[in-house]
């Protein structure tokens, strides 16, 4: 009966050692990840810089004030969140906090009387806002882990669109900031329309303190530009997006590996004394035989 | 030219990455509306929309930088050339055949119907065969 025992823990013991070595890979492949998501939130960074700069100085200029994506409406009845979240679980609370920040936001704005639309960003927000009955615009999947300029480009036409036809007042996106690899955040940011912080401070005039000239008209330039400047910030939050999750997946797994290798241990240590119980008993029943027999002679 | 040693610093980038960075003397390009403009150092402040066209930086070592730029802004200063674009291509890496093959195709296919995207796509496909050498004169 002991053996059996035995047998049986030595099958678990294989099984989380087998699961430890997937962890352990996902860890890993989650950490090389990281660097390289990295590099590409710092290399996104000039261009949105530089069109945050140019909006500015557009609306100094006094191009501004009639831009539709620049005017906020008086009176908002729909609300539409762009929730970033992950293609795939296994990434311990990421998936998580996004979907309980947006979901909180919607029953605030259902107290209020507002409506929302979802534009959920990844498999796991379509599911999750699905499954509960939430009004879906749109979702957008099989990406997150590695997210492109055009895709961005897609949900900003997509969002836009909606604020234009007049189908929902404010654009808020919620995503996952990453701040560096140890500490992530998740964040609601207004995107359309444009922030008003953002289109101050601008000047009208360049570096060098000189007006601009502008060709075709400042208007003209901003209609084009703001669909644009939409689109990287979307990128912006998509690469952060990306960023954040192979973070929390490196750690997810880091912990689960950590996790095999404590049942390992815990398990070795109650096999071992299984195999010894049931050797200690074997030799009880070879010498309480033999003793059988010497005092049957 | 005042100076015609002068250089400006000339940058290209697009959301994903900087494609280019250099010195330069000379950056030609096309406004939306407004025809081609040339930027040598010392212009003064310009803003600008740009539409489909064949850019070329003339780089302080003599070589010419040609790039394909699709839609995009430029901002000068007196010391910088900045082209904002969300499709730029530089001149090596665009794939000359495939891009002879899609004019083809494309004015093909305009002949037939005509949506806004194909012509689109055709002046595209012009400002890469212009940045490649194939069309364009100039150089």
């Amino acid at each position: 009966m002991a053996g059996g025992q035995e047998r049986i823990l030595r099958g678990r013991i294989k099984s989380v050692q087998a699961t430890k070595k997937i962890t352990r890979a996902m860890e890993l492949i989650a950490a090389s990840r990281i660097v390289k998501a990295q590099q590409r939130v710092v290399a996104a960074v000039p261009y949105s810089d530089m069109i945050t700069e140019v909006v500015r100085d557009l609306s100094a200029a006094g191009a501004g004030s009639d831009a539709p994506l620049l005017a906020g409406r008086s009176e908002v009845k729909n609300v539409c969140y762009v929730v970033l979240s992950a293609d795939r679980g296994l990434c311990g609370g990421y998936n998580s906090g996004v979907l309980r920040a947006t979901e909180g936001e919607i029953k605030e704005d259902a107290l209020k009387g507002r409506g929302h639309t979802v534009v959920a960003v990844g498999r796991k927000a379509e599911g999750y806002f699905r499954f509960r009955g939430y009004n879906i615009g749109q979702s957008f999947t099989g990406f997150t882990d590695n997210p492109t300029y055009s895709i961005a480009k897609e949900i900003g036409e997509y969002v836009t669109g909606l604020y234009e036809s007049g189908e929902v007042d404010r654009v808020e996106l919620v995503y996952t900031r990453f701040v560096s690899a140890g500490s992530q955040e998740v964040v609601q940011r207004p995107l359309v329309p444009l922030d008003s912080q953002v289109t101050e401070g601008g000047d009208g005039k360049s570096e060098t303190g000189r007006d601009y000239e502008f060709e075709p008209t400042p208007e003209t330039i901003l209609e084009t530009l703001l669909p644009r400047y939409v689109e990287a910030r979307v990128y912006a939050a998509l690469l952060n997006a990306a960023a954040s999750e192979h973070a929390f997946r490196q750690r997810a797994m880091k912990s689960a590996t950590d996790n095999a290798e404590e049942l390992i241990k815990t398990l070795s240590r109650i096999m071992n004394r299984a195999r010894q119980d049931s050797i200690t008993t074997e030799i009880m029943e070879i010498v309480g035989g033999a003793e059988a027999m010497s005092a049957g002679n | 030219m005042a100076d015609s040693n002068a250089t400006m610093r000339v940058e290209v980038v697009s959301p994903e990455r900087v494609l280019f960075s250099g010195e330069g003397t000379q950056v030609i390009t096309r406004t939306l509306e407004g025809g081609e403009v040339a930027f040598l150092p010392g212009h003064a402040a310009f803003l600008g929309a740009l539409t489909e066209n064949h850019t070329r930086i003339y780089l302080a070592d003599g070589t010419i930088q040609n790039l394909a730029v699709h839609l995009g802004f430029v901002e000068v200063g007196a010391d910088h050339v900045t082209i904002l674009s969300d499709a730029a291509e530089l001149e090596e890496d665009i794939d000359v055949a495939a891009v002879r093959a899609a004019k083809v195709r494309l004015e093909e296919q305009l002949r037939t119907e005509h949506s806004a995207e194909v012509e689109a796509e055709l002046r595209r496909t012009h400002a890469r065969i212009a940045a490649t050498g194939g069309l364009d004169s100039s150089h």
